[in-house]
């Protein structure tokens, strides 16, 4: 039955990023300024909502290793497991982020990269993921966990201000297309239709590989704790 | 509360005194620095006046790191950090002991490094020069305060000194950026540098209560 599901699920994504491809190619309209560059929009802007969700993710997930370490034991390896998770997925997402965003900055403003305000959080954000992930890679022991933990918190917590420092330094990145003021929004539906499912899809897809991810994490912390047993039982 | 605090600030300064390590190699390093960034970037002028901020930050950051390691390291040795563990106080006052100590090192650093700096690169100050006594001190209070959080971190891993840069740079971004912007804006007098030495004083406020709160977790970390 669940390997049934995960197949129903697996199918259901790749029918989706499908057809969100060919609403975003074939289907939606030509927009009048910035032509077919603009349909890396479909692309750009879903990737980094998704990245910003297991961000989150993996926030919660931090505190939830620290709130749970010392009297909930398997609670606190789950909350491991999703911080690491979407941390690393994260980062794969932000960096679809930051290498479709040049290519379509070089069409529109005619440079690949500029120190906007979203620009330099998003690559900061990026940063700070990397280091979290290096911090997990170079420590070793059981106090990775606590420590990554707490890097993780540190890091979400730059994120509004490294955001707020850069918006009053310079910024040049297009306005909100949503809830940035009367004229935001996509007025075309099919463009919105286009944008909604490419959202979609890369939702289901990013949660999919976040899943896997987080399934090969607790399996590797399973065999890690049966290990540790097998030596002690050696010892005695 | 206090003597705890007291006891650990008092043990890390004669340490300095008697040894002058920290002081002496962040002097140097930093020097280099300078001197390599004049070699580099050929300061001249007006350009002087805008690169000159941003050089003294980036010397103080680089040279600090070297500093912070070593004031874990020194802890390691003989498994002090381990009785420091045992003892009844709460982790929050070693930490802040160190910090104390390792702000007063470096702000000692910044203010030998000064005079160097205005003849280096020819400097004069266009904007309020006191402005500079503020930003300079919050700067390295976030610089250190980090710095040491993160040195206290990195020290519980098998990478020790290479991890500390890696993980404290991404973190301390926009207070250099701050730190940087308004030191420039003082010393061309072209900006008004309130807003970001708002910025550094909300991220300092921030910051340090973290870390306050998080340190025993790390201390402890096993």
């Amino acid at each position: 039955m669940k390997k049934f599901a995960i197949g129903f699920y697996v199918a259901v994504t790749i029918a989706l990023m499908i057809w969100g491809y060919y609403q975003a190619i074939y289907v939606a309209p030509d927009e009048q300024t910035m032509h077919e560059a603009q349909r890396i929009f479909y692309y750009h802007v879903p990737s980094a909502m998704v990245a910003f969700l297991f961000f989150a993710i993996s926030l919660i997930g931090s505190i939830g290793f620290l709130s749970f370490r010392r009297n909930r034991p398997d609670w606190a390896q789950a909350s491991d497991a999703w911080a690491l998770a979407g941390a690393e997925v994260g980062v794969v997402f932000c960096t679809v982020v930051l290498i479709t965003g040049p290519l379509w900055g070089r069409r529109a403003w005619g440079i690949w990269w500029t120190w906007d305000a979203r620009l330099t959080t998003t690559l900061v954000l990026w940063l700070i993921y990397v280091s979290y992930l290096l911090l997990r890679r170079f420590a070793a022991g059981p106090q990775v966990q606590t420590l990554a933990a707490v890097l993780g918190i540190f890091g979400a917590l730059d994120v509004p201000i490294v955001y707020m420092s850069n918006r009053w330094w310079r910024t040049q990145h297009p306005a909100p297309v949503f809830g940035g003021g009367d004229d935001s929004g996509i007025k075309d539906p099919t463009m919105l239709a286009a944008f909604g499912w490419n959202v979609l899809a890369w939702l289901a897809w990013g949660l999919l590989i976040l899943g896997l991810r987080y399934a090969v994490e607790r399996q590797h912390q399973k065999y890690a704790a049966q290990e540790a047993q097998e030596a002690l039982n050696e010892v005695a | 509360m206090t003597s705890a605090l007291w006891t650990h600030l008092v043990k890390d300064l004669r340490i300095e005194w008697r040894s002058r390590e920290a002081i002496n190699s962040m002097l140097f390093f930093a020097l280099l620095v300078v001197v390599l960034f004049s070699l580099a970037f050929d300061p001249r002028g007006a350009f002087s006046q805008e690169i000159a901020g941003g050089v003294l930050c980036v010397a103080t950051m680089f040279a600090s790191v070297s500093a912070l390691n070593q004031a874990w390291a020194r802890e390691i040795r003989h498994q002090v950090l381990d009785a420091q563990r045992m003892a009844p106080t709460s982790g929050a006052e070693l930490f802040l002991a160190k910090v104390l100590a390792n702000f007063l090192f470096v702000s000692i650093v910044q203010l030998l490094l000064a005079p160097v700096f205005l003849v280096f690169y020819n400097l004069r100050v266009e904007g309020n020069a006191w402005l500079l006594a503020v930003v300079l001190p919050l700067g390295t209070w976030a610089l250190v305060a980090n710095g040491t959080f993160f040195a206290a971190l990195s020290i519980r891993t098998r990478n020790r000194e290479l991890l500390l840069p890696l993980i404290l740079f991404p973190i301390f971004m926009p207070a250099l950026l701050a730190m940087v912007l308004a030191t420039t804006s003082i010393l061309t007098g072209d900006n008004d540098p309130t807003l970001w030495i708002k910025l550094l004083a909300g991220y300092d406020i921030i910051f340090t209560t973290v870390s306050l709160l998080l340190f025993d977790v790390v201390l402890h970390a096993e």
